[in-house]
């Protein structure tokens, strides 16, 4: 059993799982914090962005120039965002089998995969995951398209020249795999290879293993997944939590006794408590409108949103801010929104219960009924009449890479009187704001990650107690910032096993077993003889009949009767004459009696 | 007892006689075995049992075997014990065979009915009243009383068993008294046979190997050592004292939390001179003995005795002061002692103690931190007192709790996984930094404080509790932080400070959470009380967001958040920190505070907020507020108008409370009630006070006070009543405005508040003119109205004869219940 470590993006994982006969990729996680170092694509034409000085090397040659700009003591590549894929090379990715997905955040490289590589295999994926996915796979071409940018620079890329380049460009991993995003066409073919599952479904994998997926709580949808044949159970633990959001409460109990545990997906924040930075969001958003100030939350489209606006409406009337707009900006608002309320098999007990009433699950149903809420596809159209400042407004992408919030960026960076928020944890902050600078507006770091923290990872794994564990390397170790925090770190018994990229992992357990199966007219004719109280044994002479990764113990073929006018006999004296039972040779040998033996034998 | 209760005993015996007429409600035998105590109490029992001869029946008739409720049979078994307290009653009913049948193997000891603890509690508590006199020794020797409580201190009651250790103590202490012929001797082989054999069984319990057993017997003689001071108890204790410090040889110590109670009972009494018993060394050896969180307890209790040895003392402390020695050490960045007390080195025994469970870690810390505190106010505390280590000490925890700490060594990153998180640590320890805060530490110690405070003011994860007490101990710290000489102003560093404080002070302001609203609220009334008028806190505080914050708050939906806003914003008023509301955003809010205040005084659904309108008010006159000097008068009406009206009995106090301090600025204060004073009364001149007494009428006051003092309320009525009281003594000096008081508009303004009186307060009281009201206010018995009002409530109703009669209706003996339907 062999594991090949494809992504080094603890949240954004991909895996292949060599098991049995398969090869099961084990979810498919694009990393885009490689766009980090573009330039934001201005919806306007922004001259702040296209005055940049160009970078040039310390020898004076500016070949780069047009290529790379400076802002601010940073460098970024002026072209088209590109992605980080996972690794293509390790394992020929045409012989993959199938692919699990297990939330709609680690599907994000699945066009690449299925598309690119030869891949011929099934995707599995529950239905909330599949739609929701589809919508930010949409939001994403969507975002990237519509500012059609014509230049695309490679020659930085250049191994020499790279190590030229200044930090974080020189130390970029694997530059030259860096891909444009894809388009809509791949997406659709991509996600038409998807075949819907639900939880607790068993699907098999060409009689060899089974899998199934459970609820993992974090997102509408979100599986952890089972991967077991007859005597082996390897479960696969992929962003997780164990809060009371929306979604299903996790299923644990479906996780015990594995032979192998591989858990990714923990939250990236662990010192942050989701409660205290709620709380912390609505203080700083409340603070920055009574002053008259705006407030810029860069979000996704769907997940942590649904909860912002839940507490948003528990909380605007108490803080007096029932007068102020939230706005929702992204291609996908409406759909979004609108999925949302019609997922209920998905969601946690309380919001199921809601849907028998009837009544929409989510409250936002009601801020957009009453008009504190309002939708729009882009900042175009309809929004720029409605637009009425001082408000809110949740848009994309959290990279600040592209996206409405590019022109949101621009346009009230300047006032101090203004905030932007950040809720997504899965970019730094510092770094996403670095071609904005210097920026007047306030910046809060208010990262909400509902994913597993450590103390209920090493409560889950006392609980569900499997044989082995297996984590990206990140997570054995304490952060580096905080190499005193003991407790940010999985410890269990015995030690997990980490990967890192591109590693290939030999899982430390054997296959010992396989289940085969006897026909009935075979079993019919054993004839057992208790060697022991309670220990029968009997002699099989049978075929081996394998197909499908099912094994078939077959009577053997009859030896051909011979020829002869001979009346053919009864069936019932069919079976080879029963001869006297030889006594059977079963357990150890009683060495020094059988020597004896030999010796006067051959003596 | 007066006849009417005595015509009614007959009555209310038989019914407790009864097993058919259960008494539900036994707080009634409680009243009545009061009402018994107070009657012996003042006279003889015994004629009081010869006049009501039903209560010898009612208690020879509990012993027949019947269906009796226990209650009854414990009232019974405690009446009996209340009559024979006296000796010559007690002889009574000994003649009567009453005694020995009730407490002795013959009464309920034997029977089922000694299954309810309620009547084994009865049997104890009759012996304890009983057992005052030299008879009553006798008859527990004889009926064998004495082995039976032996027996009960183990009962499963615990309020039985209890109560059985301190029979024992008070029968050892009343034998011990002695007979008539002179005290006791001082040998124990002499003691009189019941104490011999208490004692005896008490040291029988010492030597037991269970542990019930030695905590009973600890117990016994902690009560002991308490309550009784008498020579005889030194003796006791020399006797005793071996058998007590054998329990130390045992491991683990049994029974160690009784034995430190016994140890420090025997060194708090004065009747024991403790050296020459050899306490010190036994408490120096129970020290080393127990575990750290008993020898924290026992540590605590010797730092607080007024005179002991000071190597006990500096051992205490040190026991005392280990854990945290232990947090020190364990997150010590450098090498070398932590420096809490070179005498400490965090001992093994500690920090194994601290480091295996996180129950046993919190328990152990919050226990010394609270020790720690409560012995840094006394005069004893120990000197020198270690406050920088106990200072590094505290902000250590609060970092190793907040994960901010960098500890160096393996124990120091087990400490943190422990604490990381644990509120009950962070309470304990900022409510500990918070008393430190009364003494000064080294500059740099002083800077990690107030860091430390900070990071906690600013963490999103800190719990609204949490947040609390770190509002708190910052306000402690602000106020003992260093003045400049010569200058009242914060020092620079206090400002900087500040600076960074007042941005978390908003966000805490907009928190979603009402309690951190509420307490930050809190926090700056206190600072702007303390430091409002100092230019370097205006200047900080005006540029920073808080006052219009503040005045928003005004509309928050939580009730006691308006409230706290109210006061925040009266006291930023007065300091004349308010800034007006601008921008186009608050087209409402363009009135004065003046009136947002009358509107929640007026309108507010909940109670909290109006009363805190009605604080700030008062402040605000007795000031001299500039919104309120304007036009007193019209502010007052306005207030008196509102407040008259509140359904809130407080609002309604608070209103009078007002009109007093109005009435003190036109008449001036009250006078002194001292009795050594010797100026004689000055009259009031007559011209001011007509004027202000015109001036009182113009707003309304008499009307709002006569309203008042007919207020269902108590309290309203009597502060009301002094309020008149008080202005008819300033009035009764000045000559010029005595009238006849039979003029017309008196009669009326009499005859109407008859009327309110009886109910009906519909019709106003009109204008008034000051010389009606002083005639009414001369007219009227308040003296008389203010002894009526001081009587409780129930004074009616708490009459003996009431009780008996409630007691008899309840079962329906007075027939009135008893009407046929048909």
């Amino acid at each position: 059993m062999k594991l090949y470590c494809l992504s080094g993006h603890p949240t954004l994982p991909c895996n292949v799982l060599k098991f049995k006969s398969t090869t099961i990729m084990l979810d498919c996680g694009l990393d885009m914090t490689s766009t980090l170092n573009f330039l934001p694509l201005p919806l306007v034409q922004s001259p702040r962005l296209s005055n940049l000085p160009g970078w040039s090397l310390k020898d004076g040659s500016a070949f780069l120039d047009k290529e790379l700009k400076e802002c601010s003591g940073h460098v970024f590549v002026d072209s088209v965002p590109e992605f980080c894929l996972p690794e293509t090379e390790l394992i020929d990715l045409s012989t993959v089998d199938v692919i699990l997905i297990s939330n709609y955040h680690c599907m994000m490289a699945l066009p690449y995969i299925t598309e690119h590589t030869g891949f011929t295999g099934t995707v599995y994926a529950t239905e909330p995951t599949v739609q929701i996915g589809r919508l930010l796979m949409e939001e994403l071409v969507n975002f990237i398209e519509r500012v059609p940018k014509a230049q695309s620079a490679s020659l930085w890329k250049n191994k020499d020249i790279q190590r030229l380049l200044p930090s974080p460009l020189k130390d970029a991993v694997e530059v030259s795999t860096w891909r444009r995003c894809y388009t809509m066409q791949e997406v659709n073919s991509a996600l038409s290879k998807i075949q819907l599952v639900g939880y607790s479904q068993k699907i098999e994998l060409f009689g060899a293993v089974q899998v199934t997926p459970l609820s993992s709580g974090y997102a509408l949808g979100s599986s952890n997944w089972i991967i077991q044949s007859h005597y082996e159970k390897v479960s696969y633990v992929s962003g997780s939590s164990l809060l009371t959001t929306h979604p299903q409460p996790m299923d644990q109990a479906s996780l015990k006794n594995s032979d192998v545990l591989i858990l990714t997906g923990l939250t990236q924040i662990p010192t942050a408590n989701p409660d205290g930075m709620v709380g912390e969001f609505c203080s700083n958003l409340a603070l920055t409108v009574r002053n008259g100030g705006n407030v810029l939350v860069p979000c996704y489209p769907s997940g942590v949103i649904y909860d912002l606006l839940e507490c948003l409406y528990q909380y605007i009337d108490s803080a007096g801010l029932s007068n102020i707009p939230f706005y929702f900006i992204s291609p996908v608002a409406n759909s979004s929104l609108e999925f949302s309320q019609i997922f209920a098999e998905w969601l946690c007990h309380n919001k199921q219960t809601k849907v028998y009433l009837p009544e929409p699950p989510f409250p936002h149903a009601e801020l957009i009924q009453t008009n504190k809420l309002k939708h729009y596809p882009s900042l175009h159209g309809d929004f720029s009449s409605d637009f009425r400042q001082p408000c809110v407004v949740f848009t994309g992408h959290p990279s600040l890479r592209f996206g409405d919030v590019v022109h949101f960026m621009e346009l009230w960076g300047k006032s101090s009187l203004n905030t932007v928020i950040f809720t997504e944890p899965d970019f730094s902050y510092l770094e996403a704001l670095a071609p904005y600078q210097p920026l007047a507006m306030k910046c809060i770091y208010c990262p909400i990650d509902t994913r597993l923290n450590f103390i209920q990872v090493s409560k889950l794994l006392k609980e569900v107690q499997p044989l082995h564990v297996v984590c990206p390397e990140q997570y054995t170790q304490p952060p580096p910032a905080q190499s005193h925090r003991m407790d940010l770190m999985i410890d269990c018994q015995p030690p997990a096993m980490s990967y890192r990229r591109a590693e290939v992992l030999a899982l430390p357990f054997k296959r010992r077993y396989e289940k085969i199966e006897i026909m009935p007219e075979l079993a019919d004719a054993l004839v057992p003889m208790e060697i022991k109280p309670g220990i029968s044994l009997a002699t099989v002479s049978a075929v081996l009949h394998t197909k499908d990764n099912k094994h078939v113990l077959q009577p053997p073929p009859r030896p051909a009767q011979p020829s002869g006018g001979k009346k053919r006999k009864r069936a019932s004296e069919d079976i080879p004459d029963c001869k006297v039972l030889k006594p059977l040779l079963s357990g150890s040998i009683p060495v020094e009696q059988f020597v004896q033996t030999l010796e006067k034998e051959i003596l | 007892m007066d006849p009417e209760c005595s015509q009614l005993l007959p009555a209310l015996c038989a019914v407790l006689a009864d097993p058919r007429q259960p008494m539900v409600d036994d707080t009634c035998l409680e009243k009545l075995l009061d009402w018994f105590k107070t009657i012996t109490e003042a006279g003889s029992s015994l004629l009081l049992l010869q006049e009501n001869p039903c209560l010898v029946e009612l208690l020879c008739h509990v012993l027949k075997p019947q269906d009796l409720s226990s209650r009854v049979l414990s009232f019974s078994l405690r009446l009996t014990g209340v009559f024979a307290a006296q000796e010559d009653c007690f002889q009574y009913l000994q003649q009567g065979e009453l005694l020995p049948r009730l407490f002795g193997e013959a009464g309920p000891l034997g029977g089922a009915a000694w299954t309810a603890p309620t009547v084994r509690s009865g049997w104890i508590q009759g012996l304890r009243s009983l057992a005052q006199h030299p008879s009553a020794l006798h008859f527990l020797a004889d009926c064998g009383a004495v082995d039976t409580i032996f027996s009960l201190q183990g009962d499963s009651s615990l309020f039985v068993a209890s109560a059985a250790g301190q029979l024992l103590v008070h029968i050892l202490s009343l034998s011990m008294r002695g007979p008539a012929e002179g005290p006791p001797s001082l040998q124990a082989d002499d003691w009189p046979p019941c104490a011999q054999k208490i004692v005896g069984h008490i040291e029988e319990s010492l030597r037991s190997t269970a542990t019930p057993q030695i905590t009973q017997a600890l117990n016994v003689l902690t009560t002991t050592f308490s309550h009784c001071h008498d020579p005889w108890t030194q003796v006791l204790w020399v006797q005793l004292h071996p058998l007590v410090a054998a329990l130390l040889q045992k491991d683990p110590v049994p029974a160690a939390h009784s034995l430190v109670d016994l140890l420090l009972s025997v060194a708090r009494s004065p009747g024991l001179s403790s050296s020459s018993c050899g306490l010190w060394e036994t408490l120096a050896q129970t020290l080393s003995h127990l575990s750290p969180t008993q020898a924290g307890l026992l540590a605590l209790g010797i730092l607080k005795l007024q005179d002991c040895p000071q190597a006990l003392r500096a051992q205490a402390f040190a026991v005392l002061l280990q854990p945290l020695a232990c947090v020190l050490q364990a997150t010590a960045q450098g090498p070398g002692p932590s420096g809490l007390l070179d005498s400490t080195a965090a001992d093994s025994v500690t920090a194994d103690m601290l480091l295996p469970s996180k129950a046993a870690c919190v328990g152990l810390l919050c226990q010394t931190l609270a020790h720690l505190e409560l012995l840094l106010p006394l005069p004893q505390r120990p000197c020198p007192w270690p406050q920088a280590p106990l200072l590094g000490a505290a902000v250590t925890l609060l970092q190793l709790c907040r994960g901010s700490g960098s500890p160096a060594s393996d124990a120091g990153r087990q400490l943190c996984a422990l604490l990381l998180g644990c509120v009950r640590v962070q309470r304990a320890a900022l409510d500990f930094l918070g008393t430190l805060s009364q003494e000064t530490g080294p500059p740099e110690l002083v800077t990690q404080v107030f860091a430390v405070l900070l990071e906690y003011l600013r963490s999103p994860d800190s719990s609204p509790t949490v947040l609390k007490k770190a509002f708190q101990a910052t306000f402690r710290w602000l106020l003992s932080s260093p003045r400049t000489p010569g200058c009242s102003d914060l020092d620079s560093h206090t400002l900087l400070f500040l600076r960074e404080l007042l941005p978390v002070l908003q966000k805490r302001l907009c928190s979603p959470c009402w309690e951190v609203r509420d307490s930050g609220l809190e926090f700056l009334t206190q600072m702007t009380r303390r430091w409002g008028g100092q230019a370097g806190f205006r200047h900080a505080l005006l540029a920073s967001e808080v006052p219009r914050l503040t005045e928003q708050l005004l509309r928050d939906p939580e009730s006691y958040v308006r409230a706290s806003a109210v006061t925040a914003m009266g006291q930023l008023s007065s300091q004349g920190l308010c800034v007006p509301p601008a921008g186009p955003e608050h087209p409402g809010s363009q009135q004065s505070l003046l009136g947002e205040l009358l509107h929640i005084l007026s309108t507010d659904s909940e109670g909290f907020p109006r009363r805190a309108v009605m604080q700030v008010f008062t402040q605000w006159l007795r000031d001299s507020h500039a919104d309120v000097v304007g036009d007193t008068e019209q502010f007052v009406a306005g207030v008196l108008q509102v407040a008259g009206q509140d359904l809130d009995w407080e609002v309604r106090a608070q209103g009078l409370e007002l009109a007093l301090v109005f009435l003190e600025q036109m008449l001036g204060p009250p006078r002194s009630h001292c009795p050594y004073a010797v100026t004689p009364p000055v009259a009031a001149p007559a011209g001011p006070l007509t004027q202000a007494l015109q001036s009182l009428c113009r707003v309304r006051l008499f009307e709002f006070a006569f309203r008042a003092l007919f207020d269902c309320d108590r309290p309203v009525a009597q502060k009301s009543c002094d309020l008149l009281l008080l202005l008819r003594a300033k009035t009764a000096s000045s000559s010029s405005l005595q009238e006849p008081r039979s003029s017309p508009d008196v009669a009326s303004v009499e005859a109407a508040l008859q009327r309110w009186r009886a109910g009906d307060q519909a019709q106003p009281l009109g204008d008034l003119e000051p010389e009606v009201v002083l005639a009414v206010l001369r007219s009227m018995d308040l003296e008389g109205l203010r002894g009526a009002l001081a009587e409780s409530s129930d004074h009616v109703e708490k009459s003996p004869q009431s009780l008996l009669q409630d007691m008899l209706a309840t079962v329906g003996i007075l027939g009135e219940n008893e009407a046929d339907c048909y």
